[in-house]
């Protein structure tokens, strides 16, 4: 599937880990991890920097993260002016980190550094596909 | 300090809301001073470096059209480019060309008009200043990225708003002093801290004022400096990193790895230590990166740069003076100008002739600390006289 269903709004339409797409629809977030070396990669790639392969495997991100840090945004550049204001931060996993949005429903005071989330697939009216943070 | 490449020119233009000319004449204004400040034409010129961020630019390949309106033709020019740090990258690049002999007077300029493209033109930018594959889908932009920043530095070391609101408070101070300043207004810290926010932590003041602007540095050999220059400022350290464009790839967001690189390089080639810096410019594109910086740079242990703020380490007739030309918070941030015009006020400190922002006790060595995107590139410029 394009990749340009990625996301509240696409900026990149080609990519050769396009599949990442297919498992978002699938429900599953997923990075790939090198079949030569073990390498895991979040976000995907299809090629590894640390032994030049090019044969991945799919791993998926499943169970509890860490906020490591997050900021609620007040602006929002072309194309996400809507979703204001909007929380944007990362997450800690087995391995690796991963970027994102929080879930909107989870109240302002409770967000903080340290917490526990995990991943869900999400999917926009205009049939965009993304993922976010939701409470673990 | 092996004297053997040199700055014997700067100059800038005052930085402003909206140039009302083309960025050819904006160049121009800076590239004359710095002529001016060197004595001499634009037939001395053996190269030249131009430095922006192409986004900005309708122009396409703006780099002849500047050498060109400069007088530069027919010595070479080309473009160098990362995004804030652009024009501290072209330094870099005009010292290795006079360093390996190529070239024996080099000019770099640095030039930014902001308001060339539409303010929606710019918001349509924002939304790919990050990783546009993985990231900017997220609708990010800079100042959260900073924001993320100082929300983790906050949560692992104990700094506060009111630490950040401090550091925006003083560079308004120097701001209204320092006549190229785009922001003149003197701000208190309580009304730093009740600015609206714009992305948590970071509210209005926390962010550095655009601007359109130019600065250029002459660049000479050893042999050119002592002909032509009386006060020539020598390169004593030159370090440059990167990091991971995707927040992902870092290891923590509570500091900068490539600046913490790029400062163990420059303080290793010009072999010396962070005390021994007497004055630094340092790139305050928002208040809590004057605080990485600080730690980035060795002022102050990882955790403790609060303490320059709290103490006032940092004024002017402090222990180490930084920004005190206001910096990109209060004099402004012409992206591609920015590094440059640091350089000048450095230059201008170590040759005693920074005016009212003059730093007492006649410093010696001065640092200059340019970051390019959050901490994706960035260069750290060590010079004494």
């Amino acid at each position: 599937m394009s990749f340009k269903k990625f996301g509240r709004k696409s900026f990149a339409s080609q990519t050769k880990v396009d599949a990442f797409v297919d498992y978002l629809e699938k429900g599953e977030v997923r990075g790939t991890q090198c079949k030569s070396c073990g390498a895991k990669f979040f976000p995907p790639r299809a090629d590894c920097d640390q032994c030049l392969s090019n044969d991945m495997d799919w791993f998926p991100i499943d169970g509890v993260g860490t906020l490591v840090t997050f900021t609620r945004q007040g602006f929002a550049p072309t194309g996400f002016e809507k979703d204001v204001p909007y929380t944007t931060g990362m997450a800690a996993f087995d391995g690796v980190q991963v970027f994102g949005r929080l879930d909107g429903s989870i109240p302002e005071e409770e967000v903080e550094i340290g917490m526990k989330v995990a991943v869900r697939t999400i999917q926009y009216d205009d049939g965009q596909l993304s993922y976010e943070f939701i409470k673990a | 300090m092996s004297k053997d490449v040199a700055i014997i020119g700067v100059g800038q233009s005052t930085f402003v809301r909206e140039y009302p000319g083309s960025i050819r004449e904006l160049a121009f204004d800076a590239w004359k001073e710095a002529a001016q400040d060197a004595g001499i034409t634009a037939k001395d010129i053996s190269a030249s470096v131009i430095c922006s961020a192409p986004e900005y630019d309708l122009q396409r390949s703006p780099a002849g059209v500047i050498a060109e309106y400069l007088g530069f033709v027919p010595a070479p020019t080309f473009a160098i480019e990362s995004v804030c740090s652009s024009s501290t990258s072209g330094l870099r690049v005009a010292y290795s060309m006079v360093k390996s002999g190529l070239h024996d007077i080099v000019a770099v300029v640095g030039f930014q008009k902001m308001s060339e493209i539409t303010s929606a033109d710019s918001q349509e930018r924002m939304g790919r200043g990050s990783d546009i594959q993985w990231e900017s889908p997220f609708g990010t932009m800079m100042p959260a990225y900073y924001a993320m920043h100082a929300a983790a530095h906050f949560k692992q070391y104990g700094s506060t708003e009111k630490d950040l609101a401090m550091i925006r408070a003083k560079s308004t101070t120097y701001g209204a002093i320092n006549d190229r300043a785009v922001y003149r207004k003197v701000l208190s810290v309580d009304e730093c801290l009740n600015a609206p926010v714009v992305t948590s932590p970071l509210k209005k003041f926390d962010c550095c004022a655009n601007a359109d602007g130019s600065s250029c540095v002459i660049v000479a050999s050893a042999d050119r400096a002592k002909e032509l220059c009386k006060k020539p400022v020598w390169f004593m350290g030159l370090g440059s990193g990167s990091a991971s464009v995707t927040l992902t790839g870092r290891g923590n967001c509570y500091g900068l790895t490539a600046a913490m690189k790029a400062a163990q390089d420059a303080y290793a080639m010009a072999g010396i230590k962070p005390q021994d810096v007497k004055v630094a410019e340092v790139h305050d594109c928002f208040t809590i990166a004057e605080l990485l910086a600080y730690e980035a740079l060795g002022f102050a242990e990882p955790g403790k740069g609060v303490e320059i703020v709290r103490e006032g380490q940092n004024l002017i007739d402090g222990k180490i003076p930084v920004n005190v030309d206001g910096g990109l918070l209060s004099k402004g941030h012409p992206i591609g100008a920015t590094g440059g015009s640091q350089v000048r006020t450095i230059v201008l400190q170590l040759r005693d002739e920074a005016g009212p922002m003059q730093v007492p006790g006649q410093p010696e060595i001065g640092l200059i600390h340019n970051v390019g995107g959050v901490g994706l590139y960035a260069n750290v410029t060590i010079l004494g006289r």
